[in-house]
């Protein structure tokens, strides 16, 4: 069954013929982070697709991952294009490398997962909480519930940090 | 031209060289003009080599830009069309060919273009994409010719980017249902075109040190260059403090970084050299394309690395052997600005500085007018007005014609009488160019390009 739900004011839907997309939200909807990982040269990959994006092999597995990372690049919105993010300005969504696969299949690779910066709770997060993360900092995976197999992987801050702080945008 | 390259291609002979998988014969290349390039000899570019300067670009043309063109794009586009017609010299019955792009659906197609036109058609497409369409269609017009489908090709992009489909992706579009791909990235509210680009953005102030200060150049010297164009939308000049003190659209980018949206069509004419002779205007001849060159992983191209790299980094291996010139050759850019930062990864990917010194290039004068080689002499998308990248190949036509609309005075020939006096409200024509390159982005992840030459 396809699925259509609001989240914070937005519209979220998944088609029921979007099989890999339907299989990577449900298992975040059970707090379980996979991703699918090629039967053939048995690598991960990052988003969802129908094919491995290394060797081109269509059968895959989803597997468990764990949801560990650092920051590798963000933005600041502070004029939202998506007006369900309007009440939350200035939001920060983040890319970040997963421990898990980082620099393979060559160093410039690595599993990129976007997602916002939230609380631990998976709450957008808000200024205070930004303005402590930026390049380098270490997060982890949180899930926001969206409803019936649907949650959104979010990232908020891990308990572990580099005892450097994280590069941000020079502000004046 | 400064090093007298093309006066060296036209008069001085020299060994031939053949290209690795292309079949050539001698009375196919002629003169060979390859002998001074420093590129690599194993890319067996797209285009083949003895299509050098057997094309075109013999039309070019435009409405206003403006906020509110009070007119379908249908009405804009016959527009534009019939001003780059008419200023080839051609009339409507000469094009039998026709290409446009478009967006989010927000253009006519040249099914109703044609007809308003009175045109009959031996072909016509009408392209999904933005920013790489220009250089690549204009690949596809050599193509077909060539191919024998038809003879001349009117190509056209129009928009009402502002009073209709906004570009910046703000309006109805804004709502829509995030679905696919997007639920990874629009559901986190990373939807527009800045929005999708400044991750790649940020990390390049990151890596090399780029200063907001330095990318802020590249909106104050196109703002100087729109100031001697009557026709840009903004024409007044800004400065380094203006564009820091504009408010964060997404940091890292200040509303004067992106791109003006406005309303407006623009066109482009291609045919082969022969028949450009018989054409109204000095000959620009089209050296070489390279169209909607990718990176890996289009499907979030995020995932391969670095991510400041555009993919200008890959469509220089093709643009340059097949254009036979290299970065140091060219006398004018037009890197898409749909923000600051466009600009300056292309130029670097190009290899018109070293990777990660694109801060110190774009800040140091050298895409000034009166520089050493300067970017987007129009104001380009940032300052003249958002076309999807045709205005900046109609600026460097222009340009290799040596007959730029400023507001030089127009002389007995009826051509403009240039001063080469840069200052507010002056002369934007530059001196003795010879050859122009276009770079084309649709985000860091595709690149297109198409170098020109006075013929």
């Amino acid at each position: 069954m396809s699925i259509e739900l609001p989240y914070l004011g937005m519209t979220l839907s998944i088609s029921d013929l979007d099989i890999e997309n339907k299989a990577y939200f449900a298992h975040a909807a059970r707090r379980d982070f996979r991703l699918q990982r090629c039967s053939g040269c048995n690598r991960f990959r990052f988003p969802p697709t129908t094919g491995c994006p290394w060797c081109a092999n269509p059968e895959s597995t989803w597997q468990a991952v764990e949801g560990k990372g650092t920051v590798h690049s963000y933005v600041e919105v502070h004029q939202a294009i998506q007006p369900a993010f309007k009440p939350y300005v200035p939001y920060l969504y983040l890319l970040v490398d997963l421990d898990t696969q980082k620099g393979e299949p060559t160093e410039h690779e690595a599993l990129r997962v976007i997602g916002n910066l939230t609380t631990p709770d998976g709450r957008l997060a808000p200024p205070e909480l930004s303005r402590k993360v930026g390049i380098g900092s270490r997060v982890r995976i949180v899930f926001a519930d969206v409803g019936e197999g649907l949650s959104l992987p979010q990232w908020t801050l891990d308990d572990q940090q580099p005892s450097t702080p994280p590069w941000r945008y020079p502000d004046p | 031209m400064r090093n007298g390259c093309f006066v060296a291609w036209k008069c001085v002979p020299s060994p031939m060289a053949i290209d690795p998988g292309i079949v050539q014969t001698a009375a196919s290349l002629g003169p060979s003009k390859d002998s001074r390039v420093n590129v690599s000899s194993t890319i067996d570019a797209t285009a083949p080599k003895f299509l050098r300067d057997k094309y075109a670009i013999v039309g070019v043309g435009e409405t206003t830009y403006s906020r509110s063109s009070g007119r379908t794009t249908r009405a804009l586009a016959t527009w534009a069309l019939r001003n780059a017609i008419a200023d080839a010299g051609l009339t409507p019955k000469d094009v039998d060919g026709m290409l446009s792009y478009s967006s989010f659906s927000d253009s006519t197609f040249c099914i109703q273009v044609s007809g308003d036109l009175g045109t009959r058609l031996n072909f016509y497409m009408d392209v999904h994409g933005g920013g790489t369409s220009t250089e690549t269609l204009v690949g596809i017009a050599i193509g077909v010719i060539e191919a024998g489908l038809c003879k001349t090709v009117a190509i056209y992009r129009s928009m009402n980017g502002y009073s209709q489909t906004r570009i910046g992706g703000t309006g109805p579009r804004a709502s829509l249902p995030v679905a696919g791909d997007l639920l990874h990235t629009a559901a986190f509210g990373m939807q527009s075109p800045g929005q999708m680009f400044g991750l790649t953005f940020m990390r390049h102030m990151h890596d090399y040190g780029t200063t907001p200060e330095q990318v802020a150049m590249v909106k104050v010297i196109h703002s100087e260059h729109a100031s001697n164009n009557p026709k840009a939308f903004y024409k007044h000049r800004v400065s380094v403090d203006d564009v820091l003190n504009s408010k964060m659209i997404c940091k890292p980018l200040h509303l004067l970084d992106c791109c003006v949206e406005t309303d407006n069509a623009t066109a482009i004419i291609v045919t082969s050299a022969e028949r450009a002779k018989d054409c109204k205007q000095p000959l620009v001849l089209i050296r070489g394309v390279a169209g909607r060159v990718n990176k890996p992983r289009l499907d979030m191209h995020y995932q391969h690395g670095p991510i400041t790299l555009a993919a200008g980094a890959y469509a220089k291996d093709i643009i340059w052997p097949n254009a036979g010139v290299g970065p140091e050759d060219i006398d004018i850019t037009a890197s898409y600005d749909a923000f600051t930062f466009t600009t300056l990864l292309q130029l670097e990917a190009y290899g018109f500085c070293k990777i990660g010194e694109g801060g110190q290039y774009v800040s140091d004068g050298t895409m000034r007018l009166g520089g050493r080689r300067p970017n987007n002499t129009s104001g380009g998308h940032l300052c003249e007005g958002y076309t999807h990248g045709v205005s900046m190949v109609v600026e460097n036509v222009r340009q290799l014609r040596h007959d730029v609309d400023d507001s030089c005075p127009v002389g007995p020939d009826g051509r403009r009488q240039h001063t080469y006096d840069y200052r507010e409200g002056g002369c934007r024509q530059v001196r003795d160019v010879e050859v122009s390159a276009n770079l084309g982005w649709a985000g860091a992840q595709t690149a297109s390009a198409m170098v020109m030459r006075c013929g």
